[in-house]
């Protein structure tokens, strides 16, 4: 009995030993900082848990046409009325131009950093998945997107081997970023599309992001500028960290 | 097999902590449950479509109400979208991370507390009710003497009755764990990895329903468990569970 308990226990021990080992291989070598902020180190911890522990890129659950929702549009809906700066300004001039005008730019960190425009983004490989947006205050909708793997945007400009960060800006000033794990997964998207149509206004057009593993304010509308970058860029202001939210949200 | 009087020093430990996560856990889970007190079923729910129950709970953020519906298709009754206008924004974002960190401080422990119950015999020793226990007529008669408030004396800790093994094995074996279960089912990359698990809680929405519904019987769990405490001599099971004996 007392050893067969203990080899038990030696079973167990080994078993979690070997877990921890390939865990441990698993960890971000890049954490976010905490700044010392309890909340933000509890955030981390999840971070780091996720990336160890859950397989590198698993696709989330794909629906079907019938199952499409109503969509609630929140946060900001309409930069051209809400954001009151020179970049507001552009965005009613963009709009106005059905967008024609626009560009995305692509620098930082990448060998050959330039700019897109609406069609050269559709003239990539474009993908369509219909998945479910889980916001942060409870809710859920099931949409249809249609854009440009945010890899194949990534492969065209080059990164470089030290890179680790994609740092996304938009036209009502937040930034935000992610890990390469998250930029390279085959469901995160430059969306220009939404059920068929063209993304409309409120749900962040011309084109916003869709990051499947995260909770929906990490999706990013009104995308307008890219930044491949070695180092953690917390946004200053502008960001997610600085303002009290937690930066990964897999949840 | 651990059969001494009191509580052990692990035993102890783990329910302080348990109890400490568990009120924040609960704070927190309300603060983000006022953001959109609106419980659902199946996968969708949100505010442009309808609930399964609208809780009777103030919202913790103001928003300016909805401008038109516009549908994303031209058949009638289909899918729509509709803008929010907002006056102050929800700050509920410490709250969240929050629930997340004294999630890892039940969970973590918790599988100690587990593994340990489990390996050392505590929990067949003095957790589950024996066979001879779950007699009916024995059982109804604790449900009487409790409910005429006849207390036994605060023993310290163990021996338990059948009531007592019925509610600690009801929250340790079955509500803890599908608080934890239905909280992982409402991860988009716990989701993401593990398919099946917002299946087996028939969604998203019902994965958070149901998760509602834990904390509530989880809640008048610790209601119940501290009027006992209190009823049957507060300092002698406060010190039992602290210092022990």
């Amino acid at each position: 009995m007392k050893t067969g308990l203990i080899t038990r226990r030696r079973a167990i021990l080994a078993g979690l030993t070997a877990i921890g080992g390939v865990a441990v291989a698993r960890l971000p070598g890049d954490l976010p900082p905490s700044y010392g902020n309890l909340l933000r180190m509890g955030d981390t911890l999840t971070y780091a848990a996720h990336r160890a522990l859950l397989p590198a890129q698993a696709l989330v659950r794909e629906y079907s046409v019938r199952d499409l929702t109503s969509f609630p549009a929140t946060g900001t809906t309409n930069p051209a009325v809400s954001v009151h700066s020179p970049l507001g300004e552009e965005y009613r001039r963009l709009q106005a131009g059905a967008f024609a005008d626009w560009r995305l730019s692509v620098e930082g960190r990448v060998a050959r950093p330039r700019s897109f425009s609406l069609a050269d983004l559709k003239a990539l490989p474009a993908r369509t998945q219909i998945t479910r947006h889980t916001c942060e205050e409870g809710w859920t909708a099931i949409g249809q997107w249609t854009g440009v793997p945010l890899s194949r945007v990534l492969d065209a400009v080059g990164i470089l081997p030290t890179a680790r960060f994609v740092v996304l800006h938009s036209v009502d000033d937040w930034v935000d970023s992610l890990d390469l794990n998250d930029a390279l997964h085959p469901q995160t998207i430059l969306a220009y599309g939404m059920n068929g149509g063209d993304l409309p206004i409120a749900h962040g057009a011309p084109v916003r992001l869709r990051l499947e593993r995260q909770i929906g304010y990490k999706s990013m509308k009104y995308v307008r500028r890219l930044v491949v970058a070695d180092e953690f860029d917390d946004g200053g202001a502008s960001g997610s960290i600085q303002n009290g939210w937690a930066w990964y949200n897999g949840i | 097999m651990d059969e001494r009087p009191g509580h052990a020093p692990w035993v102890r430990v783990s329910h302080w902590i348990g109890a400490a996560s568990l009120l924040v856990l609960a704070v927190t889970g309300y603060l983000i449950l006022m953001v959109h007190p609106r419980l659902y079923w199946g996968e969708v729910g949100n505010d442009l479509t309808p609930a399964l129950i609208e809780l009777p709970i103030s919202r913790n953020h103001q928003h300016g109400g909805w401008e038109p519906a516009k549908p994303f298709f031209a058949r009638a009754g289909g899918p729509v979208s509709a803008s929010r206008t907002f006056d102050i924004f929800n700050q509920n974002g410490w709250g969240r991370s929050l629930h997340f960190l004294a999630a890892w401080c039940l969970v973590v422990p918790g599988a100690f507390y587990l593994l340990r119950g489990l390996s050392g015999g505590h929990f067949r020793a003095r957790v589950w009710p024996r066979a001879t226990e779950l007699a009916p007529r024995v059982v109804w008669g604790h449900v009487l003497d409790h409910l005429r408030l006849r207390i036994p004396p605060a023993t310290g800790g163990p021996r338990y009755n059948v009531l007592q093994k019925l509610a600690y094995t009801a929250v340790i074996f079955l509500a803890a764990p599908l608080m934890v279960l239905t909280g992982l089912a409402m991860s988009p990359a716990v989701g993401a990895a593990a398919p099946w698990l917002p299946r087996l809680f028939g969604g998203f929405q019902s994965a958070r329903t149901v998760h509602f519904f834990a904390f509530v019987v989880l809640v008048l769990f610790v209601l119940v468990h501290v009027v006992m405490v209190i009823a049957s001599g507060f300092r002698r099971q406060m010190r039992a569970m602290t210092v022990g004996e």
